[in-house]
């Protein structure tokens, strides 16, 4: 358990000290995130149910909703700033994300019709 | 017995109050609460756990005058864990890694359609309601993962905290939004449903994703990661027509 949290941190920690190095615009983790990737790719074993790595990695995905809370509690701050500038955020943020989500959707679907790669089977 | 005192009570609480031990515990205790009641409500899309945790907080923190930055000397143990977590996603990448790559050519669609309505939209409805320019370039990265929006945002002379805030709505809307929104538009495959997700909603939309599926979980980590990139590279061109 110990050495699977190492692993992910180990990832992370190379992932910032490369973003820093090359100036890069992806962040630490999501670089990190990249190379376990491929180092799954090569020794797929690690990643196998019940070995220490899917479990703390289980552990960590399973509540990613709480990882988000402190931050979610920060806008608090900031809850003024989004009221005074008037219903032109706010309106902005609810319709853009619902016609993002609804155009994303429609594209995969309609693209992957196209080409025929089957859909997921689950109901 | 021993009337309660009240100089010793209040000792004890600005000893609590000042420690990370007493935020860290609440922290913890409102995300169980949201929890419950998410689960209580079969998962419904309103009850969203974020939302519900937040709202809980706001109140405990009004109630008792606590800064955020005291809070949040106790609530970083939580959210420190975000980076190893969104190094964890790797995992589900590559136990769905056949689904990915068959899926290449509707995820490369999906993504630059995706990525250029989130920008385009947001920025063209407040720039319509006279939202002024500084606003408008910490507006645009709102779908992308907070570290990579806050970056965009200092790079275009937005504010990178009121692009942390508007980045933690956009998460929760669309965490709220995207499960009917897709029952109205009757679409029922998971990897266009979870892609869909991780892109507008970034990590928030992909915690939902899990919540509701493993297929939709992984393709939303994809495009959480692949829409940070292409928004990245998108934004400083847009904003120059506005």
């Amino acid at each position: 358990m110990i050495a699977a949290l190492t692993l992910l941190l180990a990832c992370q920690l190379v992932g910032e000290a490369g973003a820093r190095l090359f100036d890069l615009p992806v962040p630490g983790p999501v670089i990190g995130m990249a190379l376990l990737f491929l180092g799954l790719r090569l020794r797929p074993a690690a990643a196998s149910e019940g070995a220490p790595l899917a479990m703390v990695a289980g552990v960590l995905l399973a509540h990613l909703s709480l990882l988000f809370v402190p931050a979610g509690a920060g806008i608090l701050r900031h809850a003024g700033s989004l009221v005074a500038h008037g219903p032109g955020l706010i309106v902005a943020l609810i319709v853009s994300t619902a016609l993002t989500l609804a155009v994303t959707a429609l594209v995969f679907v309609k693209v992957a019709a196209l080409v025929d790669s089957r859909p997921d089977e689950t109901p | 017995m021993i009337a309660p005192d009240l100089a010793r009570v209040e000792t004890l609480w600005v000893y609590l109050a000042a420690d990370p031990l007493l935020w860290l515990t609440v922290t913890l205790a409102a995300y169980v609460v949201a929890e419950r009641i998410s689960a209580r409500f079969g998962r419904h899309p309103l009850a969203n756990p974020v939302l519900i945790a937040v709202a809980l907080l706001a109140l405990i923190l009004g109630a008792t005058r606590t800064p955020f930055e005291t809070y949040f000397e106790g609530a970083q143990f939580v959210h420190f864990l975000l980076g190893p977590a969104t190094v964890a996603l790797a995992l589900p990448l590559h136990r769905h890694w056949s689904l990915v790559r068959k899926a290449a050519l509707p995820i490369l669609a999906a993504l630059l359609a995706g990525a250029l309505t989130a920008v385009v939209s947001a920025v063209g409805i407040a720039a319509a309601f006279g939202v002024p320019q500084p606003i408008l370039a910490s507006l645009a990265p709102k779908s992308v993962t907070a570290a990579i929006a806050m970056g965009i945002a200092r790079e275009i002379g937005g504010e990178p905290s009121l692009t942390a805030t508007l980045v933690i709505a956009t998460g929760i809307l669309g965490a709220i939004m995207v499960t009917p929104l897709m029952a109205l538009l009757r679409l029922t495959d998971w990897r266009a449903r979870g892609f869909a997700a991780g892109l507008a909603a970034h990590g928030i939309g992909t915690a939902r994703a899990f919540q509701v599926n493993p297929v939709a979980g992984a393709f939303a980590a994809i495009a959480m990661g692949l829409n940070g990139l292409v928004t990245a590279v998108l934004v400083p061109l847009i904003l120059r027509l506005f």
